[in-house]
């Protein structure tokens, strides 16, 4: 049974949040979803529009006004807010550059909350053991020092000048490469990656989580690729490689308890290397966001 | 030798498990199952008019059905003629027999995996892992008795059979489908055992067992 909101938390509430990829939607074509412990329905109309409502396909709710649901395109996805949205969906420069290939290259349902969702998005000290000589490979584990930001004006919380040894970055690679990584967290269940392309030494390939809470421990994660990438002529090479990734975070993802995350500082044990998530923990403390999060102390 | 293939395929997977034990090189023609939905496209229903993977070709001979595939491939290459037993009709039954189990549990284990996974929201979860527990127990309580009679494999016989392998994925699997192994403890000390069999692989999902000394 899917849990619904709790109503006292406006923040989640009013923020946008994606509910689809529109790749494969076909126009007049209505489909189901949840977001946020409610049913909702979906629909591109034939000009393109994305049409959304609370409810069932079978309730035939699609006509009555009260059930309609604001809802947007951009990058590739809709997105919707069922409350008041306070702020604009977060730019994501990369998208629009020349040169850049967009897609999405997954989809996928994960029983676990957002938050944690966006953690795991987060670590590079599980590279080597769960993405084994792929994105990691012993005894290269260190993570080394980094530098974590919070910017109030934007915000966002970045980490950056953060390096790892990577046997296999991308579809695109061809050897083993110092990768340097970069984190950005500008929704508290969406979070962007840049990272060294194989094919592009000015410029960092982007990927993005975009987690939509289905309800608190239940999500579907989409992610967004807009990387440089000139050595797969399909796209499918490119999205399967991430599909792989992705499958090998999912039993990790899965086996984490409890599945809200704790926001207190003493319920889980922190090392160096989780910086940056020390500070995604306060941030949404901060926030004072209650869904999929445990705020009590332990 | 070409595999038509999906790399979150638990069906795909056991193919490439089992090429890997037999030491045979083969290409990987890698299908966009998800979100792409290639398997139901018209090039490659010309190839499977089911939509379904894998498929094997092998030279001028095309397969498919993974556990079809499967017994194919033992017929053929397994020179020791231990993985698929043609010459002993008893184990052979026997190997047929839970190979179809593994096919029950692709349709209740891989199926719930399915809706979790990848929002085949017009499955009936419900029913699915509740199909998946029943199968679960039938082999747990299979293979303990397996265990007292000292035997490691779910065939009679001192090596593992295609059998083996045809259940071994959406079992592993399962707990994307919300289907947890926690109460089949002779299914999860066999689980251990298929990971240290020589050739071995692992997929998305499924990690290699740990150097430790096996349980009994």
């Amino acid at each position: 049974m899917l849990q619904n909101v709790n109503p006292t938390d406006p923040v989640v509430y009013n923020l946008w949040h994606v509910i689809t990829a529109v790749d494969d939607l076909t126009p007049g074509v209505p489909q189901e979803t949840a977001l946020l412990g409610e049913p909702l329905c979906f629909v591109l109309s034939e000009s393109g529009e994305p049409i959304v409502w609370k409810g069932k396909i079978a309730d035939q709710t699609s006509e009555d006004k009260n059930a309609r649901v604001r809802a947007q395109l951009k990058y590739g996805y809709i997105w919707v807010v069922l409350g008041e949205p306070e702020f604009e969906i977060f730019d994501i420069p990369e998208y629009v550059e020349d040169g850049r290939r967009n897609m999405n290259a997954i989809s996928v349902g994960l029983n676990t909350s957002a938050p944690r969702v966006v953690e795991n998005f987060l670590d590079m000290a599980h590279f080597p053991f769960v993405h084994t000589d792929l994105l990691g490979e012993e005894p290269h584990t260190e993570v080394s020092e980094y530098d974590v930001d919070y910017n109030p004006e934007e915000r966002e919380i970045w980490a950056t000048n953060c390096w790892f040894y990577q046997p296999k970055a991308s579809a695109a690679s061809e050897e083993g490469v110092l990768a340097e990584y970069k984190y950005r967290v500008p929704h508290p269940f969406c979070a962007i990656l840049y990272k060294t392309s194989p094919d592009d030494d000015t410029r960092l390939d982007a990927i993005a989580v975009l987690v939509q809470p289905l309800d608190e421990t239940r999500v579907r994660a989409h992610l967004l690729l807009s990387v440089i990438d000139h050595q797969n002529e399909l796209d499918k090479h490119i999205r399967l490689f991430q599909q792989t990734i992705l499958g090998q975070d999912k039993p990790i993802l899965e086996n984490q308890m409890p599945r809200r995350l704790p926001l207190n500082p003493r319920a889980e044990t922190p090392i160096r290397a989780d910086k940056v998530s020390i500070m995604y923990r306060r941030w949404l403390r901060e926030l004072d966001l209650h869904y999929g999060v445990i705020r009590e102390v332990a | 030798m070409k595999l038509y293939d999906f790399e979150l395929s638990g069906n795909c997977y056991k193919i490439r498990m089992f090429l890997n034990i037999l030491g045979i090189n083969y290409d990987r023609h890698p299908i966009d199952f998800f979100p792409g939905n290639e398997h139901k496209g018209p090039e490659f229903l010309a190839i499977n008019p089911l939509g379904q993977l894998p498929v094997l070709v092998d030279g001028t001979f095309q397969i498919r059905d993974a556990q079809a595939i499967l017994s194919y491939l033992a017929a053929k290459y397994d020179d020791g003629g231990t993985w698929y037993p043609t010459s002993d009709p008893e184990r052979l039954g026997e190997v047929n027999q839970w190979m179809a189990f593994g096919d029950m549990i692709t349709g209740t284990a891989s199926a719930a995996r399915l809706h979790d996974g990848l929002s085949y929201t017009q499955i009936d979860v419900k029913a699915a892992r509740a199909g998946a527990h029943r199968l679960f127990r039938i082999l747990d309580e299979h293979l303990w008795f397996a265990e007292r009679e000292g035997r490691s494999w779910i065939c009679k016989g001192d090596t593992p059979t295609i059998a083996d392998i045809a259940c071994f994925p959406y079992i592993m699997l399962a707990l994307e489908g919300g289907v947890s192994l926690q109460d089949y403890p002779a299914i999860r000390r066999w689980t251990d055992r298929v990971k240290r069999i020589p050739g071995f692989t692992v997929m998305s999902g499924i990690f290699s067992a740990g150097a430790g000394v096996e349980a009994a």
